[in-house]
């Protein structure tokens, strides 16, 4: 008996320090969170004020709507929209294709771009700009959304290709043999079979690329001078040099608002994205 | 059958080999032109003169930068807060992610809340992080010193200001914006960790402790040596984050080296300068991962 409790129920403390942990980790996490969205709240009086408590007096959408009313936030916001959509459908149609015949097709081309899609996560940034600055300029593409395009496209491709292909190589191989034993010519399996299959992970990963470009700032830091043309993490950046410390809510609110997008996005797909992160890894 | 099977074969894999080409070229020409291309072209530059502006003659200058370099007090100094940078913030990332994924894998109440929390720092901006977290360390109106200053501890700590504080404070930023995927990847790997090799292991009576020490880690290896790589390179690479929070400053003391050559190349324009830093920073970097991973090979093969 003795023993059996000894082995089974350890020590009595296990269980209210576990809790106390999880707490800790919690509060560590949510804080800063917590904050963003009840500042977002908070009109600039209590802002001000020294003694206004943690949580807002009412919920004021003030914030929300000045922040809106921006001209250059909504620009911005625009921008950053049409950039991460072409983004998102450049990539797609470009990785789709090639994702499927870097699995199906046993070539050297895989290990290649295996290779390839590693080194190209070792190398610095500024090894890549530099040249690609000099490039896009020369073809009159700097300070415009196609030339970030562009690099987003060539950016999110290797990691896009990494996770399709996680998704490509789930799919039975038996499955297609059988259409085509049926009488189905190659594409007509490709759209009637692979392609409903590999729905999920296409949308997983069209998300993937379009969160990434929605976030991404080194590039436009570089890429894009003129304001009509700066995207949304350009624009809030900019915004706290320049009022961020005196339009504390609005500041707050309008980072919030950029936010949406990721985290509906991570939200929605928690799950899947994991799966399908590690099937990339362990099948790659 | 092989012999019979081979003439088709044969012709049907080279008629694969044509397709594979087909489907892979429109990924191919794009990635040639914008990544491959650039890259070498970097490469390159590292050995130039090359100068931002118009009708500036670039030649290539041999070791000239690398000489140069070498005598650069500054870029040596962001060199030692870039490796300072990523070591600690990947290691106390692990650290702190591996606790939390031990928790978030027991059976505990508030498991999908923390879970959920884990998760939204990945889904945030960079930028967005960094403006946040200014905005909390504010000196004046940040919630940190307001907390301090209720429970009566000196509150007039200017987190991103004060030159002996910025680097660790920038670190536990760091930390916070990185856990969400080494989180992740940790739990994922202990959920496909066998529970009979720790019922059998409690069995015969081993401790928690030990069952974690000899059972449980060893089988996490792979993951952990994946994440924390991979860990080690964003974070050496990572730019926006300390960007907007503190520009490098106060005083240089959180320029990281990507930070540095930024500045070398667009503040400057010393595009060559710059690509040289960039060389010498994946050559350090390449060869430290070459050094791990063989390590780590090598232990495992044991």
């Amino acid at each position: 008996m003795t023993t059996v409790t000894k082995t089974v129920g350890r020590s009595p403390w296990a269980r209210p320090l576990q809790y106390l942990a999880l707490l800790a980790y919690m509060c560590f996490l949510a804080f800063p969170l917590l904050f963003l969205l009840t500042t977002a709240f908070k009109t600039p009086r209590e802002l001000q004020s020294p003694d206004a408590g943690l949580l807002p007096e009412r919920l004021d959408f003030g914030n929300f709507t000045s922040a809106i009313d921006k001209a250059d936030l909504y620009t911005a916001a625009g921008n950053s929209l049409l950039v991460a959509v072409t983004t998102t459908l450049v990539v797609t149609v470009v990785a789709l294709p090639a994702a499927y015949a870097l699995v199906r097709f046993r070539t050297k081309m895989r290990a290649v771009a295996t290779g390839w899609i590693l080194l190209s996560q070792v190398f610095p940034f500024i090894l890549i700009i530099i040249p690609l600055f000099l490039l896009l300029k020369n073809i009159g593409l700097v300070n415009t959304l196609l030339g970030l395009v562009l690099v987003y496209a060539v950016w999110s491709l290797p990691f896009s290709l990494w996770m399709l292909q996680g998704y490509v190589a789930a799919i039975p191989v038996e499955l297609e043999e059988a259409s085509a034993v049926d009488g189905a010519g190659r594409l007509k399996t490709l759209r009637k079979v692979v392609l409903p299959l590999l729905a999920p992970g296409l949308v997983a990963t069209s998300l993937f690329t379009f969160i990434n470009s929605w976030n991404e700032f080194f590039f436009a830091l570089v890429l894009i001078q003129d304001p009509d043309m700066q995207t949304l993490p350009l624009a809030l950046a900019r915004f706290v040099g320049a009022e961020g410390q005196v339009q504390l809510g609005q500041l707050a609110a309008a980072a919030l608002l950029a936010c949406i997008p990721s985290l509906v996005f991570f939200l929605l797909i928690q799950k899947r994205l994991t799966a399908g992160l590690l099937s990339g890894a362990v099948k790659g | 059958m092989t012999a019979l099977a081979a003439p088709p074969r044969r012709r049907r894999r080279s008629a694969d080999g044509r397709d594979a080409w087909l489907l892979v070229l429109p990924a191919l020409l794009p990635v040639m032109l914008f990544s491959v291309y650039p890259l070498v072209y970097g490469v390159l530059l590292g050995f130039t003169d090359a100068e931002a502006g118009l009708n500036v003659e670039t030649r290539f200058n041999g070791l000239d930068n690398y000489i140069e370099l070498a005598g650069n007090g500054l870029f040596w100094e962001s060199f030692k807060i870039g490796l300072v940078w990523a070591f600690s913030v990947t290691i106390l990332q692990f650290l702190a992610s591996l606790g939390l994924a031990l928790l978030l894998n027991l059976d505990l109440r508030l498991r999908w809340l923390a879970r959920t929390l884990a998760l939204i720092p990945w889904a945030m901006p960079p930028v967005i992080i960094a403006i946040m977290w200014q905005l909390m360390l504010n000196p004046s109106y940040g919630p940190v010193n307001r907390m301090l200053d209720a429970v009566g501890l000196p509150s007039d700590v200017n987190w991103l200001g004060e030159a002996s504080i910025a680097l660790p404070v920038v670190v536990v930023v760091g930390v916070w914006a990185g856990m969400p995927q080494t989180t992740v990847t940790l739990l994922a790997g202990l959920q496909s960790v066998p529970a009979e090799l720790n019922e059998a292991a409690a069995i015969d009576g081993a401790s928690t402790w030990r069952r974690f020490w000899h059972v449980t880690l060893p089988a996490l290896r792979p993951i952990i040596v994946a994440i924390t790589t991979l860990d080690l390179i964003w974070n050496f690479n990572s730019f926006a984050l300390v960007f907007v929070l503190t520009a490098g400053g106060p005083g240089g003391t959180t320029m990281l080296p990507s930070l540095f050559a930024y500045n070398e190349a667009f503040r400057y324009g010393n595009f060559g300068y710059a690509a040289a830093m960039g060389n010498v920073m994946v050559v350090l970097i390449g060869a430290f991962l070459l050094f791990y991973l063989r390590g780590q090979m090598r232990r495992r093969l044991q």
